[in-house]
């Protein structure tokens, strides 16, 4: 009679624990909204999960808890408890039930999984290109158009063919939850589907060096008609031939650009790279003990041979020595669409001349 | 005057001095060479200070006297085993010398491992109170990369050499043995986590690294200098993992007293038994993957980089074939520790004991099967996504029956009424190793890990198995046997405040940690967007992390001044009936001066009249 009074006890207990504290993840553990269509049954499965976490405390808790306090020695007791050894049939039930809530959880998981990676109908695909510390998109299917920010059609399954230049990077939107590493060596691909028009904010989840924290890039997702337009804006591209050498120099070290600005700041301040205000024709330290003046020859030398001189404080081997070849790929694609003769080293150099 | 010269003769001093000869001489080497070729070595030259590096482990251990037995060995001298301290010198000296006593061994790898735990967690309080607001503070992205990599890293070290402390002093003990098997290898595989540190520190100071303790391909390729002495660091300790769990389990095979079952031993020993196949087995992946990637910066081989042909994702592979399972060797003989201690103060048998010995072996095997789940996002193939995460879930099962079975060994028993700190810890643990565990599952399957990997969910899961499963079995384990080790009892006053400062902080901490997860708080990141909502988080989280720091201060203070001042404490003030708790404090030399034999269950509390040990009378002489 006593053991049985104890256990009703229990299960009420666990009852009122197990609720209060599902009613409290949604007041401490709560998600961020949900703006994708895989967020909706990753999110039942989280609620699922929820409620286990908050019945398994419960249980085991307030089992501890109620032994602490209603089993304990009294005052003055010397003797010793019963002496149980322990009950096979318990220990299988406690073995067996355990293994079919979790195995039932993995077929959850595997069916959930299933729903979010299969390919749907009308799906669009958006190059992903991440790099120490900067992210790029471009859009095969809009003639290859190219941003600096993932700019999505609400209602439509976008697949992420992603590729990492340097180092492994990993793709999240904490609204669209789910998340996928760039290795550099191979294509991975995601699909999400954004459900919200509304701006978002995408930021690398893997550690991948020094500006780890800052490789973010804007996420907007706009209406169909909107995502039309700024497509045709895009396309339009920009007319180097009628820029100023400074603002095709600023516009290449932007993140449309070559995302120069990832490491090199413009206000003075030094991050993975020197800054590069008040850089031209200053004297610069340099690892080795020297000094050198920042000529035009100085700076054409270090965007396209950056190890050739490190600036003291500074590490060798974190910029690319690619930058030749990806400048000249660029001036001829310019020069076959507008005509024009570019020279991109020497409008970097002019920018950083107009930065005093 | 004459305690300097203690210090200064040490074995421990001496190895460091031999350390820095051998840095040198190994750098100089390399530097020879190139100049024999005409080439110049400019100053922290990557392969000179890698090979530097690997001499000034030899240069400790030949200065420290590690391998000076088995080097007469070789010319055919016989040597004795070292016990007590060198002629001449008071008994604390031993400490710092080499030893072969189990139980001194027992007594370095505990403080150095608490040493290691405070500069490890003396980093992270550094970096947490920059992610006490957002924007950047007081750190540089390279200084914050740096520390929270060697935060992970000296962590890890702390708490293997903090297992190593466990199992050393206690195994022999409650086995009824003498010693380990092997004296000499076990004060090697202690000796040679100090070098290993020092290299480990050392990358800190030489550039830093911005890996986490991860180290994963390609970054660890780029990454500045420090990375290599890391990876050297981490590489050497795994001699001491490999060299110490195989002593162990030669010497839990072949050195049980008369009448000690397998079934008859302290459960202690089971968790021991589990983490000692995991290192001895697993140690060696993650050497290789150390290997390769020394081997790829240093000599210029290809394995990892795709751009000669390499995978990063190998890498991965072989890391976590390790690293998964060594989250094990932290955790098993931690819930040895609880369900030991849980019999003694409830009064009444282990519920369950085959059961919860044999789910540590349970918790080894299926540790084994689920490593690429830490790979979820990796661009691995569906169909090797999905047998992991069932293998992962798996993981619940013999886990769930440790939790049924503590709670069952509480039930009806007879709990004091007013706790003392050995048991309040063990309540912590279980209550921590609980938010351990249950966030655990919500990682397992895969379309909610794609939204909590690489989040500080993770960081809070991971934290709450390792100070569940870990720490504050440690802290209940240094209480416990405090009176044996010492003699004396510890101040009760003060290890009450150290759990209840400790407690309370770390169900912030912790809980904090996955809340900002959840809302999208990215891992190993220096700053955050404020829009998140998490700054309030924050703060608490870096508040409790510093009450955290505190109270294990109150605790080593508790323990050194009660070495000092406290009264001489019971032989077995807890009432055991373990044979370690049967024999004076502190424990003789060879611990059981009369040999013991087994007679009885281990935890049969509540039994009138029952025995586990005694002692065996001495055969009568004459005949």
């Amino acid at each position: 009679m006593g053991r049985f009074r104890h256990f009703i006890n229990i299960i009420i207990l666990v009852i009122l624990s197990t609720v209060a504290l599902r009613l409290l993840f949604d007041v401490i553990l709560a998600l961020p909204m949900a703006a994708s269509a895989e967020a909706r049954p990753i999110d039942h499965l989280f609620n699922g999960h929820f409620w286990m976490i908050s019945f398994l405390f419960s249980l085991i808790m307030v089992m501890m808890i109620y032994s602490i306090f209603v089993f304990r020695r009294a005052d003055g007791d010397e003797t010793d408890g019963p002496h149980i050894h322990g009950n096979s049939k318990l220990e299988i039930t406690w073995t067996v039930i355990p293994l079919m809530v979790v195995l039932g959880f993995g077929v959850w998981g595997a069916f959930t999984l299933n729903e979010i990676t299969r390919p749907k109908d009308g799906e669009m695909t958006v190059n992903v290109t991440g790099r120490q510390w900067s992210w790029s998109f471009k859009y095969p299917e809009q003639g290859d158009a190219a941003a600096a920010e993932l700019v999505l059609p609400v209602n439509r399954t976008i697949v992420l063919k992603m590729n990492a230049e340097d180092v492994i990077h990993s793709f999240w939107v904490p609204e669209f939850r789910v998340k996928q590493d760039l290795v550099p060596g191979r294509e991975t691909t995601l699909r999400i589907t954004p459900t919200e028009i509304g701006n978002y904010r995408l930021r690398c989840a893997e550690i991948c060096g020094q500006n780890h924290t800052t490789m973010e890039a804007d996420v907007k997702v706009v209406s169909a008609e909107d995502f039309q337009a700024w497509i045709e804006q895009k396309s339009a591209g920009p007319s180097f031939a009628d820029m100023t050498p400074e603002e095709r120099g600023a516009y290449w070290a932007s993140t449309e650009g070559f995302a120069c600005v990832a490491c090199h700041t413009t206000d003075g301040t030094p991050s993975a790279g020197p800054t590069w205000q008040g850089l031209y024709m200053h004297n610069v330290k340099l690892a080795d003990g020297s000094t050198t003046e920042a000529n035009d020859e100085y700076l054409h030398n270090s965007i396209i041979d950056p190890n050739l001189q490190i600036v003291d404080g500074f590490l060798p081997n974190v910029m690319p020595g690619n930058f030749g070849d990806r400048f000249a790929e660029r001036e001829q694609e310019v020069g076959a669409a507008e005509g024009i003769d570019l020279d991109i080293s020497a409008d970097l150099i002019a920018y950083i001349k107009s930065l005093q | 005057m004459r305690t300097l010269k203690i210090l200064l003769t040490s074995a421990l001093v001496k190895g460091l001095v031999g350390q820095a000869v051998g840095w040198a001489l190994g750098y100089s080497f390399v530097a020879l060479l190139r100049a024999l070729r005409g080439l110049p070595t400019p100053w922290l030259y990557e392969p000179a200070v890698a090979f530097g590096a690997i001499i000034s482990l030899l240069g400790f251990l030949v200065a420290a006297g590690v391998l000076a037995d088995w080097l007469r060995w070789i010319v055919g001298k016989k040597t004795e085993l070292k016990h007590g301290a060198p002629a001449g010198q008071p008994g604390w000296a031993r400490y710092i010398n080499v030893d072969t006593n189990h139980k001194v061994i027992g007594v370095q790898y505990a403080i150095t491992s608490i040493l290691l735990l405070l500069v490890g967690g003396y980093f992270a309080i550094v970096f947490r109170i920059e992610l006490a607001q957002p924007g950047m503070q007081w750190l540089t992205n390279d200084e914050f990369n740096t520390l929270f990599s060697a935060h992970g890293i000296v962590m890890i070290a702390g708490i293997l050499l903090g297992v190593g402390a466990m199992v050393n002093y206690l195994v022999p003990l409650m086995i009824g043995a003498p010693d380990m098997a092997f004296p000499r290898l076990n004060a090697f595989s202690y000796w040679v986590t100090i070098p290993s540190a020092v290299i480990i520190l050392m990358g800190m100071a030489v550039g830093g690294w911005d890996t986490g303790w991860v180290g994963y391909a390609t970054l660890s390729l780029k990454a500045p200098l420090g990375v290599v002495l890391f990876l050297l660091g981490f590489w050497m300790n795994g001699f001491s993992s490999i060299a110490s769990s195989l002593n162990m389990l030669v010497t839990v095979t072949t050195m049980r007293a008369k009448g000690m079952t397998l079934f008859r031993m302290p459960i202690v020993v089971w968790g021991s038994i589990a983490a000692s196949i995991i290192q001895l087995t697993a140690t060696q992946t993650v050497g290789v993957a150390l290997t390769l990637t020394v081997a790829e910066r240093v000599l210029g081989l290809n394995f990892f980089d795709p751009v000669g042909g390499g995978d990063p994702i190998l890498y991965q592979h072989l890391f976590w074939f390790y690293s998964h399972p060594v989250v094990y060797v932290f955790v098993l003989p931690g819930l040895g520790v609880i369900a030991e201690l849980l019999p003694v103060f409830a009064r009444k048998p282990l519920f369950g004991y085959r059961w919860v010995a044999l789910s540590s072996l349970g918790i080894a095997l299926v540790g084994f099967l689920v490593w690429a789940h830490h790979m979820f996002t990796s661009g691995m193939d569906d169909a090797l996504r999905v047998p992991f995460m069932f293998s992962t879930m798996l993981v619940a099962v013999p886990t769930g029956v440790k939790f049924f079975s503590w709670v069952a060994t509480m039930w009806e028993g007879k709990l004091p009424k007013n706790p003392p700190t050995p048991l309040l810890f063990v309540f912590g643990a279980i209550s921590i190793f609980l938010i351990g565990g249950v966030t655990g599952p919500i990682l397992g399957t895969i379309p909610t890990d794609l939204h909590l990997h690489d989040s500080y969910w993770i960081v809070g899961h991971f934290h709450a198995t390792m100070f569940g499963g870990y720490i504050f079995p440690f802290f209940a384990a240094l209480y416990y046997w405090y009176p044996k080790v010492t003699g004396r009892m510890y101040k009760e006053s003060l290890g009450k405040l150290h759990f209840w400062l400790m407690l309370p902080a770390f169900w912030v901490m912790s809980i904090g940690q996955m809340s900002v997860g959840l809302l999208g708080m990215r891992r190993r990141v220096a700053d955050y967007d404020p829009a998140l909502g998490i700054t309030t988080t924050h703060i608490l989280i870096t508040l409790a992390a510093l009450v955290i720091g505190w109270s294990v201060l109150i605790m080593i203070y508790n323990f050194i001044a009660s070495a000092r001042t406290e009264p001489a404490a019971d032989t077995n003030p807890w009432g055991s009936r373990s044979p370690e708790w049967q024999i004076p404090s502190p424990i003789p030399e060879f611990n059981y001066v009369t040999p013991i034999e087994v007679v009885g269950e281990p935890y049969d509390y509540g039994l009138a009249g029952s025995v586990y040990t005694r002692t065996i009378a001495p055969a009568p002489s004459g005949d």
